[in-house]
Order: structure tokens, then C-alpha cells, then sequence
């Protein structure tokens, strides 16, 4: 039992919005829903299959209600939360679902407004005691991990600053991106230090937007208009401390949930054209693409350097779009705009000046969480057909 | 600074009350598996390891090693080193650094528990050996 080539994704939208002080956040959930819906050519009571996650005011019951979908129809709903890979898990979800004959239109929305309104707290864990009053956030989390993999590995700040800087180069082309200047390595040196060893230009923006996705059936989307790009691996899986035994901060679930997806795709890193890589901040790009293969564990830094995932110029382009280092990061969750900039890839519908040629098969890859802490993966492989 | 700084109490619950009652008297305890050998911590009933509900408690050394640290440079209530520590018995626990400059912490460094007031139990933190 495969998922390989059972589900297209037919719609995507982003929410061009990155400052949303005059909607509501069930708004843009609905506004986004609305954009993939008449990008697929669909009709939004042909929906049998939704699936959001924490950021859906409410949760799934009162978004379908309020999103007006047709609940005679209606008959699979899936609220998966792992933070800001969910929508890359919900899309694997869809996938088994159709491939299972339990839905055959599936919607799946982000939106959230962490900008200008207040973002839903998050449930504790049996953990709650003995870590909350330290103070793990998103910023000194990931840099404890980029504190050990340079102990571990020699990884330098230089080397993470590419990362940025490729971004920025993509983002020059996206008038929607929040941070359009192309920046350089010394920029992203002389800029503030938030937690060590992270600068502020190794960060991600915060920004107000959404996302939605329309995944189908191959005969329903080779009925609709847009070009046919499948979903042929997924991957999905969770790290965390495990009661403190063997603890290595230097790789990620991605570890896991890469290999699923490639064996399932039947391909292997070298083969990608194109890859969204979730990049709440530079470490995270950096040990994603060790984890998933595209080199060895330690010589990302290598990698990423001089250029190498700047479109046109390096051999692998990611985050066209400016990703989340400089376009925007709705809700602080990652996985959908990464989906989407891969989807447009395999169009052919990425900006003129980072189209990747013949663009075929690309990633698109997040985690959720907090990676020095506990956290979930996920990665998808798609293919234009 | 940090000692200025005021700390949230522990909720607690029937499964890690040992854990508190202990802090209470400065004693810094771990749970070891008795079927498998395996320390783990935070302290659970049931082993992670091997599943064996043979879990019993322990009182650590209270020493051990950074294994990495962060420091965030500005927060609502100042600069604070987040970090894990490696503990002699095995384990690695989530921590902060205080007492201390935390401009000079080092992966490798050896460091010892110490426990910080709250309006319940008190928390153990760690500080240079």
C-alpha cells in the first residue's frame, strides 16, 4: 500500500497578506480557502475532506461550520497539530485518505494573525514542571542546537549566514516578501545577536497570512485546468529528549521522516530540482538538508556556503519565494508556504528570475515545534507529471 | 539580576510529588529503571525505556556537564542561558544557568545543581562547579 501518484495537489493560495490588524483570523482562514478553491476550479460543496490544525479558531467543528462547508458531503476531517509541519502532514493525511477512497476533495487551511493579535496558547505536556520556568523558546532552542552541531561539527556563523543571504536573493523577486533587500554574510554577522549563536538575521520574520491547499484525486484534477503535480513520498516523525538518554541536539526527525519519503517516491536527494525547506531560522535549513540526505551529517555548512542554494547560481534551489527568512511565516508555522513555493515550482509558476528549469520533482520539507526541544517532521515529495 | 527574578511554582502531581518533596530538602532526585538500569529524567512511573513499571527514585549527585546552552541576550525579564546538562548518572536535563557570567559558559563545562525559591517548591537550576 502506497500513497505514490494517489492524490494531485489541484489549489494553492497565499494569503498575500503579511500585516492583518483589519480581519479576523477565521477570516483568513476563509479568504484562504476561497483562493485555493477557485485556483483548483472547484466548487467549495464538492469539499468532502478538511483538515487544519492548531492555529483553526476552535479547532476543525467551528471551522467547518463557519467556512460554510457542506457537511452532507462532508466525511472526513483530520486536525493533526504538529505545529509548523502539520499542513505537510495533512497533506500525506489527504493523500492516504483519497488513496483509501475516504474523501476525494480535500481543503486544507493555515491562517493566524501573530502580528497583530494575540496566537492561541499552547497546551503543556507532562513535562510542564520541569521545563517551562527555563524559558525554551523558539529562538534559544534552535540556537542550543546550532550552539552543539558547531562544537560537534565546526560549523561557523558565516556558514549559516548563507542560508539568509540565498533567501534574500529569492525574496528581491517577491513583491509580497516582508524583507526584499539582498543582504550579504557580513549583514547577517553585524546583526544583533538574539541567542547565542543566532543573529537576528538567522531569524525568521513574524508575520500575519495563510495558506490553503486543494489535494484531489488524479481523475478529478486531470479534469480541472492547472497543471498536474502528484504527491508521490511522505514522510512523517518525532524527536524528543526521551527522558534525557543519548541526547544529540544535531540532527532532527527529518532524520526519520526523509528517508519514508524518498523510499516511497522511489528517488533520491540527487534527483530533486527544487527544495522548500522549512526555515524558521538558518539551523534549521541546515541540518534539514543533512538529515534528508542532500550531504553528509556535519557538512552542511559546506553545503549551504557560497551560494550553493541560490536559484540559478547553486545546485540546489530552495525557498524561492524568500521562505520564512524573508517573505513571511504565517502564524509562525512554516509548512504550507513550503508547499506552495514547490507546487508553483513544478507549474512553472515561480517568479521568472528563480524558475527552476525543467523543474520536475521537488520537496517540500518542515518540522513543528521546537527542534532542541521535542518536535515533529514531516516531507513531501511531489512531481509535475 | 537573576536572583531577582521569580521563578513560577511547580503544579505538581501525584506522578512527580517525590520529586517537589525532595527539592524541598535540597535533594535533586532522578528515577532509575530497576529492571532495565535506565535513568531517565523527567521523572515518569513507567520506564521509557523498556516499559517496566519497576521505576524507582534516586537521589543524584547533582553534577554533571553542559552539553549546550543559548544565551538569550533580551527577554521581558532580562538576559537568561538556557541549556541541557549531562548528568554524572546519565541523563541530560533542560535547564538555566545562574550565578554566574553567563557571557563564559562552555560545552563541557562542569557544572552543579542548585535549587531557586518559588512560591511552592523550589527549582533546580545549574552553576559552574
Amino acid at each position: 500500500m502506497t500513497i505514490k501518484g494517489k492524490a494531485y495537489i489541484a489549489g494553492i493560495y497565499e494569503h498575500p497578506t503579511r500585516h492583518a490588524p483589519d480581519k479576523s483570523t477565521a477570516q483568513l482562514h476563509a479568504e484562504v480557502a476561497k483562493g485555493a478553491i477557485e485556483d483548483a476550479g472547484i466548487s467549495k460543496d464538492d469539499i468532502d475532506g478538511y483538515f487544519c490544525a492548531g492555529d483553526a479558531p476552535g479547532g476543525a467543528w467551528p471551522m467547518v461550520d463557519y467556512l460554510g462547508l457542506n457537511t452532507k458531503k462532508l466525511r472526513h476531517i483530520d486536525s493533526t497539530e504538529t505545529g509548523g509541519c502539520s499542513y505537510i502532514i495533512h497533506l500525506g493525511h489527504a493523500a492516504e485518505a483519497i488513496a483509501a477512497g475516504k474523501c476525494s476533495i480535500a481543503l486544507v487551511t493555515l491562517a493566524g494573525k501573530p502580528r497583530t493579535g494575540a496566537m492561541p496558547p499552547r497546551a503543556a505536556g507532562a513535562e510542564a514542571d520541569f521545563e517551562s520556568a527555563y524559558g525554551a523558546t523558539t529562538h534559544n532552542a534552535y540556537g542550543m542546537c546550532a550552539m552543539r552541531h558547531m562544537h560537534d561539527y565546526g560549523t561557523t556563523s558565516e556558514q549559516l549566514a548563507w542560508i539568509k543571504v540565498a533567501a534574500s536573493h529569492h525574496a528581491q523577486y517577491n513583491p509580497h516578501a516582508m524583507l526584499k533587500d539582498v543582504v550579504t554574510v557580513e549583514d547577517v554577522l553585524n546583526s544583533p545577536m538574539i541567542s547565542d549563536p543566532l543573529h537576528r538575521m538567522d531569524c525568521c520574520v513574524v508575520s500575519d497570512g495563510g495558506g490553503a491547499l486543494i489535494v484531489t484525486t488524479p481523475e478529478i484534477a486531470k479534469s480541472l485546468k492547472k497543471p498536474l503535480v502528484r504527491l508521490i513520498g511522505h514522510g512523517e516523525a518525532m524527536k524528543g529528549p526521551r527522558g534525557g538518554k543519548d541526547l544529540d541536539l544535531t540532527y532532527s526527525a527529518g532524520i526519520w521522516s526523509g528517508p519514508r519519503a524518498f523510499e516511497e517516491a522511489g528517488i533520491t536527494p540527487k534527483d530533486i530540482k527544487y527544495a522548500s525547506i522549512y526555515d524558521s531560522f538558518t539551523i534549521t535549513v541546515l541540518m534539514q538538508l543533512e538529515d534528508l540526505g542532500f550531504c553528509k551529517k556535519g557538512e552542511g555548512g559546506k553545503f549551504v556556503a557560497d551560494g550553493n542554494l541560490i536559484s540559478g547560481v547553486g545546485k540546489l534551489p530552495f525557498n524561492t519565494d524568500g521562505g520564512g527568512l524573508c517573505s513571511n511565516h504565517p502564524v509562525n508555522r512554516g509548512g504550507m508556504t513550503k508547499i506552495i513555493e514547490a507546487v508553483r515550482q513544478l507549474r512553472g509558476e515561480a517568479h521568472p528570475k528563480v524558475q527552476v528549469k525543467n523543474c520536475d520533482l521537488a520537496i517540500a520539507h518542515g518540522t513543528g515545534g521546537l527542534l532542541g526541544v521535542r518536535h515533529a517532521a514531516s516531507t513531501a515529495i511531489l512531481e509535475r507529471v | 539580576m537573576s536572583e531577582a527574578k521569580k521563578y513560577p511554582a511547580p503544579v505538581t502531581n501525584p506522578e512527580t510529588a517525590a520529586f517537589w518533596d525532595a527539592a524541598k530538602e535540597g535533594k535533586f532526585m532522578i528515577k532509575r529503571c530497576t529492571a532495565c538500569g535506565e535513568a531517565h529524567y523527567f521523572p515518569r512511573s513507567i520506564c521509557p525505556f523498556c516499559y517496566s513499571d519497576k521505576t524507582v527514585w534516586e537521589q543524584a549527585s547533582g553534577e554533571g556537564t553542559i552539553y549546550t546552552w543559548s544565551l538569550m541576550r533580551k527577554s521581558p525579564t532580562g538576559p537568561y542561558a538556557i541549556g541541557y546538562v549531562t548528568l554524572k548518572e546519565g541523563p541530560s536535563v533542560q535547564t538555566n544557568f545562574v550565578d554566574c557570567d553567563l557571557t563564559t559558559l562552555k560545552i563541557g563545562q562542569k557544572v552543579k545543581v542548585v535549587f531557586k525559591p518559588t512560591d511552592g517548591a523550589p527549582l533546580p537550576f545549574f552553576t559552574p562547579a
